[in-house]
């Protein structure tokens, strides 16, 4: 006879509800889990979009992501003409706020040659940029649908293909243009401005510069000799590709990533402190019938398996909820929420420590009832 | 062993609380036996040890001096001779209590089987013990029902079915009949006493119900921890 069962049927709404309470805790804890991990891809969503092997960036800078970068577009064909790269492309980087729809939309525009590295790895809907200039690309998340058509800087572009998870560490979406309309988009002055600069005697011509050139390699190219050979150009430096992920890891996310690590750490506490305290009421509240059990002969481990069966069914219980919850509701989130069934099982495991752990209080107080209680009314 | 053999053999029993001026005797040098098939009752004012008298032989509560037997069995002897003393309440010793103290997640049927379940009956045997019992009690019709649901008699009656259901040879009852109206407790009464001979088991109970009084062999007055009379 399963005694933890029978009293939680018998008090089923109850228990139901307190497993809801504890669910919608849970729910929170997995919603800061799949925050954190979201904040994690989002910043390497950029990085690895391009699938590059190696980034050249400015001498002395840690850009593009860590840093701000500016070398001469043209450095593309000197990459290119490396050996071992099997190809190379330009980019920039740059967030801009536009008007669509009666709203700003904050847009994350990724400037790249089309038919050379930097453009995205999959168009999930429409097609690739056909043009050179006033076409773009959009994440699903700008809200941008096939063939609306939106203001950038001086110039109006056509929405022809939409990607997903393009977006920069802040989470703002990205936009693909082209090269050539990013480095209009970032030069272009207003009219207004651009006379006043004419007056003063600006020529308006400027040198192109872009935020990287990214290469790929050839198999079996050594990264390393190649980043060194850059590196060797004073004016320029070279990450790989793992370097350029640490990078914006350590400096971009990391104080992000602590902060909702060190919030994660205090939910966790929190919700062990209320599994104990939910324990431990559930407990006291049976004392007398746990006295009973112990006078008719129960040994400690009935009354043991009694209170420890009921926190693990709490907590399992909880932890479905607060599972099923957060996958109802991540999408309507602002930022990512990614949940890896890894991260549902390590949270299992904390979880049933923590129960463990919680009931101790609860078990503590049964096994210290005198079974005299039970006597005398 | 057979009827009339002694179960409860309690010698020289004392117990006492705090030391010094706060010391608390609340049994002093307590001898009694009670043999099989005899229905006593243990009477006295409050403070008077009935309560740690019935403690003692319950096993609940070590006395200070001593000596207890059980079925035969010494168990206390200046101090625990058993290890297990749960189990040995549980072969041994049914309780009856003043509230009756279902538990009240559990079926009226539950209640009962849940002592046999504790014992290692197999779950098939142990509900058929817990019907034959509350048939007998002629509680069988509310084996289904949980306790909130039961009147005070059945309720009664169930308690004593999970009291009997490992076959206990010492019934321990605090009163067993506060609760009940005078028909009903003359009624339990009747049937301690029936299942006292059929089951060669010793009943000893706490009560202060004089209507019942001439159900018991014998009335055991306290005073002050002390048997004034018997």
């Amino acid at each position: 006879m399963n005694l933890a069962i029978k009293d939680i049927r018998h008090g089923l709404f109850r228990f139901v509800l307190t497993c809801f309470g504890l669910g919608l805790l849970m729910t929170v804890v997995l919603a800061m889990i799949g925050i954190y991990n979201g904040l994690v891809a989002d910043a390497l969503a950029v990085v690895k979009a391009p699938a590059a092997d190696i980034w050249v960036v400015e001498a002395g800078t840690q850009g593009p992501f860590a840093e701000a970068s500016a070398i001469p577009a043209d450095t593309r064909d000197a990459v290119a003409r490396m050996p071992g790269v099997a190809e190379a492309g330009a980019i920039t980087y740059q967030t801009i706020e536009a008007a669509h729809a009666g709203k700003t939309l904050r847009l994350y525009v990724i400037g790249f040659e089309p038919g050379r590295p930097g453009g995205p790895q999959r168009i999930a809907e429409g097609r690739s940029l056909g043009t050179s200039h006033f076409e773009l690309l959009a994440d699903r998340k700008t809200g941008l649908v096939l063939g609306d058509t939106i203001r950038l800087g001086r110039d109006r572009f056509s929405v022809v293909g939409l990607v997903e998870d393009a977006m920069n560490s802040g989470g703002d979406p990205a936009v693909y243009v082209t090269l050539a309309d990013a480095l209009s988009l970032q030069t272009a002055l207003d009219p207004a401005a651009a006379r006043v600069q004419v007056a003063r005697g600006d020529q308006g011509i400027r040198p192109a510069t872009v935020a990287a050139v990214i290469a790929r390699l050839e198999p079996g190219a050594d990264v390393a000799l190649l980043t060194a050979t850059v590196r060797q150009w004073k004016h320029l430096a070279a990450l790989s590709q793992a370097e350029q992920e640490d990078l914006l890891l350590a400096s971009v996310v990391d104080r992000a990533r602590r902060q909702i690590g060190l919030f994660l750490g205090i939910l966790l506490s929190v919700s062990a402190v209320v599994i104990a305290l939910i324990i431990y009421t559930m407990t006291m509240e049976k004392l007398k019938q746990i006295a009973t059990l112990k006078l008719i002969g129960a040994p400690d481990r009935t009354i043991v398996a009694l209170i420890v069966q009921q926190a693990m069914i709490l907590g399992i219980s909880g932890l479905g909820i607060g599972l099923a919850l957060i996958l109802l509701v991540k999408d309507n989130f602002p930022r990512r929420v990614v949940l890896e069934p890894f991260n549902a099982l390590v949270l299992t495991g904390i979880i049933l420590v923590v129960c463990l752990v919680a009931s101790g209080l609860g078990v503590r107080a049964a096994l210290k009832v005198d079974p005299a209680t039970a006597l005398g009314g | 062993m057979t009827p009339g053999d002694i179960l409860v053999n309690v010698q020289g029993v004392a117990k006492h609380y705090g030391e010094g001026e706060t010391r608390v005797d609340a049994l002093r040098s307590i001898d009694l036996r009670v043999h099989a098939g005899e229905v006593i009752a243990l009477l006295g004012p409050s403070g008077s040890g009935k309560t740690t008298l019935l403690n003692v032989i319950g096993c609940i509560l070590a006395p200070t001096a001593g000596r207890v037997e059980l079925d035969g069995d010494a168990v206390f002897d200046g101090k625990w001779l058993r290890s297990d003393l749960r189990r040995l309440r549980l072969d041994k010793i049914g309780f009856i209590f003043q509230a009756h103290n279902l538990l009240p997640f559990l079926t009226a049927e539950e209640n009962v089987s849940v002592v046999l379940d504790l014992a290692g009956w197999p779950a098939e045997k142990g509900r058929a013990r817990a019907r034959e019992l509350l048939d007998y009690l002629e509680v069988g019709h509310r084996a289904k029902v949980k306790p909130a649901l039961l009147s005070g008699g059945e309720a009664q009656r169930v308690a004593i079915a999970r009291a009997l259901a490992n076959r206990p040879r010492i019934i321990l009852a605090d009163e067993p009949t506060a609760a009940l109206d005078s028909g009903r407790a003359q009624l339990v009464m009747d049937l301690l006493r029936k299942l006292a001979t059929e089951q060669e088991a010793c009943i000893i109970a706490v009560t202060h119900d004089e209507k019942i009084f001439d159900r018991f062999d014998r009335l055991i007055h306290l005073r002050d921890g002390r048997l004034v009379d018997a």
